[in-house]
This record gives C-alpha cells, structure tokens and sequence, in this order.
C-alpha cells in the first residue's frame, strides 16, 4: 500500500482549462479528511492540456496528480472516462474517490462503483471521517437528511458546490504523474455537438446574490422585474419549479434538488412557497429574505427576513429605496 | 417488428407533498410518509413520456417494469393507460423499495429485464424523488452491458440507434449509441400525458405479470455496498425577521433600509 493514495479527486476543467471551482473545494475536502487519517491526497485529471490544471491542482492541496493530456479527451465522453478512470484505480487502490455533483459526476461514478465493485453515496452535503468515511445527503426531496456509510474498501461520493473548502496556492507543490495508457479508441457512445443555452448576467452557482421568483411571479414579465433586482444587487436570477415547467424561464435557472445548488450570501425568494425540493438547493445561502403574499407560507420559516405583500407591490418601492441607499 | 421499449418505473410517496406528510422517525431510520398516495416517481413518469413519443413515430410497444411491495395497482394502470403494453411487477412483501440499497434494486431489475429480452431501449428516471441517488439506471445498463446515456431531455430513436440531447449545466450536448441501450430522463422531458378515462378502462384488459423473487436467476442475499445510518429532520428553519408596514410599498422601503443597515447589501 505504500505507493497507494487514500483520497482521489476526479477534476473538472473549465473551457480554459483551469480546474473548476468546485473541484478545488474537492481537493480542499480531499486535504482535510485526509489528515484526519493519515493518507494521501491525489487528483486525476482527464483532458486536452490537462497539464495546466494539473499544475494547479498539485499546489492547490494534491499530493499527486495522475494527468493525461491528449485530444481525444477534449470532451467528457462516460465510456473514455470509465475505462481509464477503472484501470488507474486498479493500478492505484485508494479508500475514496470523490467527484463534484455535476452532469459529469452523476454519470461517472455510478458506472465506475458497478465496474469496481464500490459503494457509492452521491449528491453528499458533508463528509466526516470517524474511523470510516460517513456521508451526509438529503433524501425525500430534502424532507430527510440520511448519513450513509459504504461497506466496501473503495467508496466513492459526488459532492456538491461549496461543502469543501478551496485551499490557498502553496509550494512546493505535489508531484505531476503522465498516465501511461492511450484513451480507448472504440467506444459504443458518440459524443457530437454541444449547445449552450443563454445563461443570465453571471452563472447563478457563482454568484454573490441569487434573485429567484416562484409560480407566483405570473408570466415572463415577473421575471424581468427580478432581473432588474439582479442586476442592482450585483446577482443572478434563478427559479423555482414552476416557472421553468410553464416556460417563463429556461431550465438552466431551476434552483433545488435537481436543478442547481446555490449558497450565495444573500438569496432573495420572491413568490416562491418553499418546497422541500426547492429548499434543499439554497437552504445553505448566507441570508435569506423572504418576499410572499401568503402569511403561512413556509419559505417565511427558513429565511431571515419576511415581508408579506404581493410583489408587485413591494418590488418597485424595494428597489426604488435600494437605488437612493446606494447613490446617498 | 417494431420496437420494444422498457420502462423502469418505482413507486414512490408524491414528492409534491408538503414538508409536513414526511415524518422523519430517526430510531427506525427511515421517513413515515402521512397522507400521501403513492405515484409513479415523476421522472420514470417523464421517461415513460419519451417512451411513448418514441412509440408514436417508430411504432412498438412499451413493458412498464415496476418493483416493490404493495404496489398500487391504480398507479400502474394509470401509468399504463397513458401509452404502455403491458405491465410487469416484480413484488414482493421483502422489497420495500424505500429501503432496498441502490445495488441490490439495480441486480433484481436486471434480472427482470433478461425475462422481457429481446428490448431494444431501456428507459427509467434520472433519479428517485425518494432516495435522490441516480445510480440505478446506469448499474443496470453495467450489468446488463448496455450502452448508456444519462439526463436526457429529448430521446430519439432511428435506424437502430438512439439520439439523447442530455442536459448539461450550461446547456445540452448530443450523444448517441446503438440499440439496445438505456437512458436516464431528465424533467426537462415534459410531462407524462393524462389518460382518458377510456383509456384507463382499455388498459384494464392489457396483460400483467407479477414477477416473484424465485421466478428471477438471482443469488441472495444480494450484499449490500452501502448503508444508511441515521436519518434526521433537515435543519433549516431560522428565525425571521418580519417586516411589518401599513402598506406592501413601505414593508418594501423598510426591508431595504434594514438589509442596508445589517449590511446584507
């Protein structure tokens, strides 16, 4: 076991190559579990000029970084990803593989836990260590929250935004490791075109303040007023449920359990009840402010200021005093 | 021949259901639900939509495939009247679905599925509304060694090969791969459509089967890779400041001057 790594962090890059945010904060959970038992902290990334990101990562928290640069890895293809992914762990046995709660992440791993044989635990909002790994997700929509423990010697976790913490640049830095293997050449799946969708002013997950609005807002003209607020508050706009299903809004701005986790310092819920299921993707925000013209409205329990009053109503005079604070 | 297409359907406690019907009991780990019919998990409900699509411009039948105990067999015929075949239960009084680990779910419906061959696609949610976990769908496609492609938002099928849009955060990318395959449905698919009265009575007469353990080439205990240890309530609540005016307009001006005054913008 002397050669082998305890934790391994599979790495996302961005479209220039630098690792994600969220794959820091993996690195920074990978370090700290880590050194609660004594092992070793790695990261592996896949991808043409991989070696960018895997020169970061080593002085971001890795002890190692397994690379492999090559074309052919330009985009996330599960078969590709699988296959070389299952040989390095075999090669290098390690205790826990974690990977971010991504489009990625959520295909990957569970082929890799049936390939390998490992328990898995994905969309994790805390991991522990206690003498074994425990994991913390939410269950029922966001109704329960269940700590689950894998029985097997390898486990592996997704992991959402901001549950680990990135680590300052430090060096020297951990040592760059080529993977030694070709990416397979034959796969059954085609990955062809990619399509972006317009996204708003700033990615809702990065933001510093979210604005969303609920099945209350009433069309696409609610939404405008939100963006307005958005955009004087420095943030970005996102949605219950409902307004995505009726169309008012694209399905890229869906907060809760399956659309996009946020934890902005500030989130403002205009119109929304509060789902569980909407609840458990920003529940974790800094301060939340409550806008809703049903007293008994649930969001009113889990926020930090309420007002009771139609949007339309509060809205312009909110913004209006907003504008005369920032400009006195 | 037109195609046969599977869909994997769990039943579940309905997600939409307030915060108050799902009762956290932490000594027996796990969530007493109150109130509250079973559905079909809206997801599995979405890819039986894309079944049906799919259906409807290749022609072919489609085999609902649920697992269980004390399945409701209101659900499935309602399920079923919406444009499936037939119906396949596997049930039994030992598999509560909300306990059954990941692995072992994904085993037993593999198994299944070998009785239903020849199939051509495989569809099932991204997840369950229950366990929100997502790995069934792709543990099945490796133990059945199908190609598969997770989160679609749009499934197509032709000359014997299937199209996926598959949602990403920041969009979608299209991927493809030949039949048979499975896929995971994302919601973006849309709905499952409402059947018509008529509909629920012709479904009455579409065959069923019920499907015991000992009917599937299976080897139990299925050992379990993973455990739930605790259960507990969420810990969201906090205490909110209430903003009280004599109109909407003014709550509106006072809840900027506090914000601004806490420093919270």
């Amino acid at each position: 076991m002397k050669d082998s790594m305890d934790i391994l962090v599979i790495s996302e890059q961005t479209d220039d190559k630098s690792p994600t945010r969220l794959t820091l904060e993996l690195l920074g959970l990978g370090r700290r579990l880590a050194a609660e038992n004594n092992g070793r902290v790695g990261a592996v990334v896949l991808g043409e000029g991989a070696d960018i990101a895997s020169r970061e990562l080593a002085e971001r928290g890795a002890d190692l970084v397994y690379f492999l640069d090559n074309p052919a890895l330009s985009r996330y293809n599960p078969e590709v990803w699988a296959t070389l992914l299952e040989s390095l762990l075999r090669r290098n046995p390690a205790s826990l593989m974690l990977a971010g709660h991504t489009s990625l992440g959520q295909d990957l791993l569970p082929r890799l836990a049936f390939s390998l044989g490992a328990g898995l635990v994905t969309d994790c909002v805390e991991i522990r260590w206690d003498g074994s790994f425990l994991f913390t997700k939410p269950v029922y929509g966001g109704n329960a929250v269940a700590g689950i423990k894998v029985l097997t010697p390898l486990a592996l976790a997704t992991v959402r935004a901001r549950v680990g913490e990135a680590l300052p640049p430090s060096s020297p830095g951990g040592e760059l490791i080529p993977i030694d293997q070709d990416p397979p050449q034959e796969t059954r799946l085609t990955v062809k075109d990619r399509h972006y969708l317009e996204a708003g002013e700033c990615p809702l997950e990065e933001a510093r303040v979210v604005v969303s609005g609920g099945r209350g807002m009433g069309g696409e003209e609610g939404f405008e007023v939100l963006r307005e607020l958005a955009r004087l508050l420095g943030g970005a706009v996102g949605a219950s449920r409902p307004p995505v299903d009726a169309g008012w809004v694209p399905s890229t701005c869906q907060v809760g359990i399956t659309g996009k986790v946020v934890a902005p310092a500030l989130y403002v819920a205009v119109a929304i009840s509060g789902s569980s299921q909407h609840l458990s993707g920003m529940g974790d925000s800094g301060k939340i402010v409550a806008i809703n013209k049903d007293p008994e409205a649930y969001i009113f329990k889990v926020s930090d200021y309420g007002v009771v009053g139609d949007w339309r109503e509060v809205l312009p005079a909110f913004l209006s005093k907003l504008r005369e604070l920032a400009s006195a | 021949m037109g195609l046969h297409i599977v869909v994997l359907a769990k039943m579940v406690p309905d997600p939409e259901g307030p915060p108050s019907s799902f009762e956290v009991r932490s000594e027996e780990k796990r969530v007493a639900v109150r109130g509250l019919p079973p559905v079909i998990n809206p997801f599995d409900e979405n890819a039986l939509e894309a079944a049906i699509r799919i259906k409807e411009r290749a022609g072919g039948s489609i085999t609902l495939l649920s697992l269980g105990r004390n399945l409701s067999r209101a659900v499935i015929l309602k399920a079923v009247a919406a444009g499936a075949d037939a119906s396949v239960l596997v049930e039994e009084d030992s598999l509560d679905q909300a306990l059954l680990d990941s692995r072992s779910t994904a085993v037993l419906l593999a198994a299944a599925l070998r009785t239903l061959e020849p199939f051509d696609l495989v569809l099932c949610g991204r997840q369950a509304s229950d366990t929100n976990a997502g790995v069934v769908g792709l543990g099945v496609a490796q133990l059945l060694g199908l190609p598969a492609v997770t989160l679609a938002q749009k499934v197509e099928v032709a000359d014997g090969r299937v199209m996926v849009e598959r949602v990403l955060s920041d969009g979608y990318e299209v991927v493809e791969c030949p039949l048979p395959a499975l896929v995971t449905v994302s919601g973006e698919v849309g709905d499952l459509r409402y059947p018509s009265l008529q509909a629920i009575r012709a479904a009455k007469e579409l065959p069923q089967r019920i499907v015991r353990l000992q009917d599937l080439e299976i080897s139990l205990p299925i050992e379990a890779w993973v455990e739930t240890v605790s259960l507990a309530p969420p810990r969201r609540e906090r205490s909110c400041r209430m903003v009280e005016a004599d109109t909407p307009a003014e709550a509106g001006e006072r809840l900027a001057q506090l914000l601004w005054e806490d420093k919270v913008v």
